[in-house]
């Protein structure tokens, strides 16, 4: 049963910190902003909305924001909850998880180019680019973990880790800024892409995006969010230490994905976003960072360093 | 015959510009330009059957104007002058679609606002430049567009996000400005709220431009104090523009700091304009023969002050904005327009200087309070979207500084003299520093003393090309940062 609310409790709070992180970035800019639940107001705004489809798309583009939301969903039923562990679990459902998220992206990446609209081709082009980078990274993420722990799922290897003794607060640092990078990239965040601007030719996601409408944007929006929030969730699980009471654990992890969209808002604010052509080098930070904690690992597990 | 030597402002009678031939006036541009001379304008006239042609250079060593002019009847075409002048480029374009006298050899005459007879305006048939191959793709982009920006067209030709060709075309705002200007040039109130309408963001620029135009055809003695004022709002449209143009390049590239703090700081300023004469943009203020609204003590008390706040905060501003990593990233080697480039298009205002072409009409051609307060030129080196950034800030404090003499220094006196009229058959050239650049107004009267032909040639007709070249080999992504850094105006070139 607390299981259960929790994953409603997770369903229903991506738009809040999605809210909670323009909240933050008005505050930096000096502004009052708009109420953190606004994304809310928004969103059943636009699932009473009415849709305009481009007459030149197949069924493809409106089947895609569908589709993408419903395989987020599973992949955040594949997620380690902390504490509460994750509704499917076998081994090797990382792999799963990725391919849920990319195959959300791949849909996406079809109802855009659906359109035959030159900029969307772009986006897609983008999306597509960046993705092939931070997919390699996040299988090497998972898999310095799983050599660490030696489970091959992502409930097991998230319960057994622990990141607190010996070489290993040096892996958990590698790990958690790598996850920060992905949740940056994967959730289009500054400095790979700018979620406000309205200049079509500088946008990656948005882009993609640019002929949905109604419930559809809706779906499109949610997910993202969901898609960050499942990321974060990753993160909360490296942090959390075992062995705390139940309640603690539920609000400590609380605060710690809400911490981690607060950041995404202070980065927003204080870095301006990277010239396209310099975005891959910041991805590859990922995989570098990944590589040195999977190297470490090894190393202390093969006895190479003692 | 050599041509006729003028200054900013100082008119000649018609019948004192040597008449030459087109094709030898065309020769002496080319020779004149490859001495250094710049192009000013180069346009038609209709008068009594004849297509009087005017050219008009300038040399900005020896602040002169040189004027000359040539009467065509029925020629249908002459040499072009594009190949060798290449700041001739677009004057061309405009002469053939408005007369239908083709310059020959033009390698790229295609209409500019209205159309030619043959070549129509829309998309199927204006032939944008293209390529061929397998995985080049064009863009196009507007004229609707998604910020609430002016309408204009801009067809990429790229291969993957490299661009290779850009091409601009406008003409979407065409509304005939130059011959509202003679229909209603019996009608002065007409004439200064017209002129503060030419570019919506250059209100003191072409109402200064024209205004001056006018007085110097009409004989009006302008008082000092009235010269003075209209300094300070010019000044401090200048500063306003350019942080909101700081502002929104901070915008562009997601900088989230810089784009609400130079924000903030362009309330300030143009608050201050609304203190002086009741509109934020200065509408209202620049009467012919002076300015409407007085600068009192206590108000320059406050101009002042609000003056000294304000440079530190920019400075503030400009010192975190200028070293951040993330932006000077996509500031640096963006969009570069080499010296060499920037002058042989006829570029002009900040975006020449930061290509490192020292012009600035202040300095060269000085107008109003610019007669007795002089003004240094700045130029950066670069080119780039960081110097035409960086030589806004560096504009601002200097617009400062000459608020600050001509407030300090104000004279005494009356703030509008209206005795005069417009004597017949005379020429004027009046050119103003607006914020972006060099405004040129020529003015003609007909032998009854009205108004017979407005000239209007807006900053943004040199530089829209500069944009072109400067996207070239840069990544598609680039281009709004780019064409902010020019934040050209597309009414001012429409007309």
């Amino acid at each position: 049963m607390p299981a259960a609310v929790t994953e409603i409790i997770i369903v229903i709070s991506p738009l809040f910190l999605i809210g909670l992180t323009a909240k933050v970035k008005a505050l930096w800019a000096g502004r009052k902003g708009a109420p953190v639940l606004q994304p809310y107001y928004d969103f059943f705004k636009l699932l009473g909305k009415g849709e305009v489809i481009s007459t030149t798309t197949s069924p493809v583009f409106r089947i895609a924001p569908s589709i993408g939301i419903a395989a987020t969903f599973v992949a955040l039923m594949v997620t380690p909850i902390p504490i509460f562990g994750s509704f499917i679990h076998f081994e090797g459902d990382f792999v799963l998880f990725a391919y849920l998220l990319g195959l959300a992206k791949f849909l996406m990446v079809l109802g855009a180019l659906d359109t035959g609209s030159s900029f969307e081709g772009m986006g897609a082009s983008r999306e597509v680019t960046y993705s092939t980078i931070v997919e390699t990274a996040f299988f090497i993420v998972i898999g310095s973990l799983a050599l660490l722990t030696r489970h091959f799922s992502f409930e097991s290897i998230f319960a057994s880790v622990n990141l607190s003794s010996g070489y290993s607060p040096l892996v958990k640092i590698l790990l958690v800024v790598s996850l920060f990078i992905m949740l940056l990239a994967e959730g289009s965040r500054v400095p790979v892409d700018d979620p406000t601007t309205h200049l079509e030719l500088t946008m990656i996601h948005e882009v993609m995006v640019l002929d949905y409408s109604g419930p559809d944007l809706a779906f499109v929006q949610y997910a993202a969010s969901l898609k960050m929030t499942v990321i974060a969730i990753l993160i909360a699980d490296l942090f959390l230490p075992s062995s705390v009471p139940l309640m603690v654990a539920c609000v400590l992890s609380a605060a710690i994905v809400a911490l981690v969209f607060v950041s995404v808002g202070v980065v927003e604010s204080l870095i301006a976003r990277s010239r396209i052509s310099h975005i891959p080098q910041f991805l590859f930070l990922m995989t570098t960072l990944a590589l040195t904690s999977f190297a470490v690992v090894a190393f202390f597990l093969f006895g190479v360093i003692k | 015959m050599s041509w006729l030597e003028i200054r900013n402002l100082q008119t000649v009678a018609v019948g004192e510009i040597p008449v030459l031939p087109i094709e030898e006036i065309r020769q002496q541009i080319i020779d004149r330009i490859a001495k250094g001379n710049r192009l000013v304008q180069f346009f038609g006239d209709r008068h009594a059957g004849n297509i009087p042609v005017y050219a008009v250079l300038a040399d900005d060593e020896s602040s002169r104007l040189y004027v000359a002019s040539s009467v065509l009847k029925d020629e249908k075409s002459f040499t072009s002058m594009t190949p060798e002048v290449p700041a001739a480029h677009l004057f061309e374009r405009e002469f053939y679609e408005e007369f239908g006298i083709e310059p020959v050899g033009h390698p790229w005459l295609k209409p500019l606002r209205k159309g030619i007879p043959g070549i129509d305006l829309s998309e199927n048939q204006y032939g944008f430049f293209s390529m061929k191959g397998e995985e080049v793709h064009e863009v196009g982009i507007g004229p609707i567009h998604a910020g609430v920006i002016e309408p204009g067209h801009f067809r990429f030709s790229c291969h993957g996000e490299k661009v290779y060709q850009l091409e601009i075309k406008l003409g979407f705002q065409h509304r005939g400005v130059e011959e509202l200007f003679v229909r209603n040039g019996s009608r002065p109130i007409y004439l200064e709220k017209l002129a503060e309408s030419v570019a919506g963001d250059t209100v003191i620029g072409h109402a200064g431009g024209f205004i001056r135009a006018y007085e110097a055809l009409a004989g009006i003695v302008v008082p000092r104090r009235a010269k003075m004022i209209r300094t300070v709002a010019l000044e401090l449209e200048r500063i306003a523009v350019h942080l909101g143009d700081l502002s929104a390049l901070s915008g562009d590239v997601a900088y989230l700091t810089g784009n609400s703090v130079f924000g903030a700081l362009r309330t300030k300023v143009i608050n201050t304009t609304m203190a002086i004469c009741g509109n934020r943009f200065g509408r209202g203020l620049m009467k012919l023969g002076g300015v409407d609204f007085d600068i009192t003590a206590g108000l320059r008390d406050r101009v002042l002050n609000t003056i000294d706040k304000l440079e530190a905060e920019v400075a503030l501003a400009s010192e975190v904005f200028f070293s951040s990593a993330s932006v000077l990233e996509r500031f640096e080697t963006t969009g570069v327009v080499s010296k060499e480039t920037a002058s042989a298009i006829g570029m002009v205002g900040p975006a020449a200087r930061a290509s490192g072409v020292p012009v600035d009409v202040r300095s060269d051609h000085p107008f109003g309070g610019f007669e007795f307060l002089p003004v240094h030129k700045l130029t950066l080196p670069g080119g780039d979207v960081f110097s035409r950034a960086y030589i806004r800030f560096i504009e601002i404090q200097q617009s400062m500084k000459i608020i600050r003499e001509q407030l300090v220094g104000l004279a005494d006196g009356q703030i509008i003299q209206t005795t005069g009229s417009l004597r017949p058959g005379r020429l004027v050239i009046s050119l103003t520093e607006g914020w972006r650049g060099e405004i040129a107004y020529v003015l003609i009267t007909d032998s009854e003393a009205k108004i017979r032909k407005v000239k209007i040639k807006d900053p943004s007709f040199n530089n829209w090309f500069a944009l072109s070249l400067a996207v070239r080999g840069e990544g598609i992504s680039d281009f709004p940062l780019c064409n902010k850094s020019f934040d050209l105006s597309y009414s001012g070139f429409d007309l």
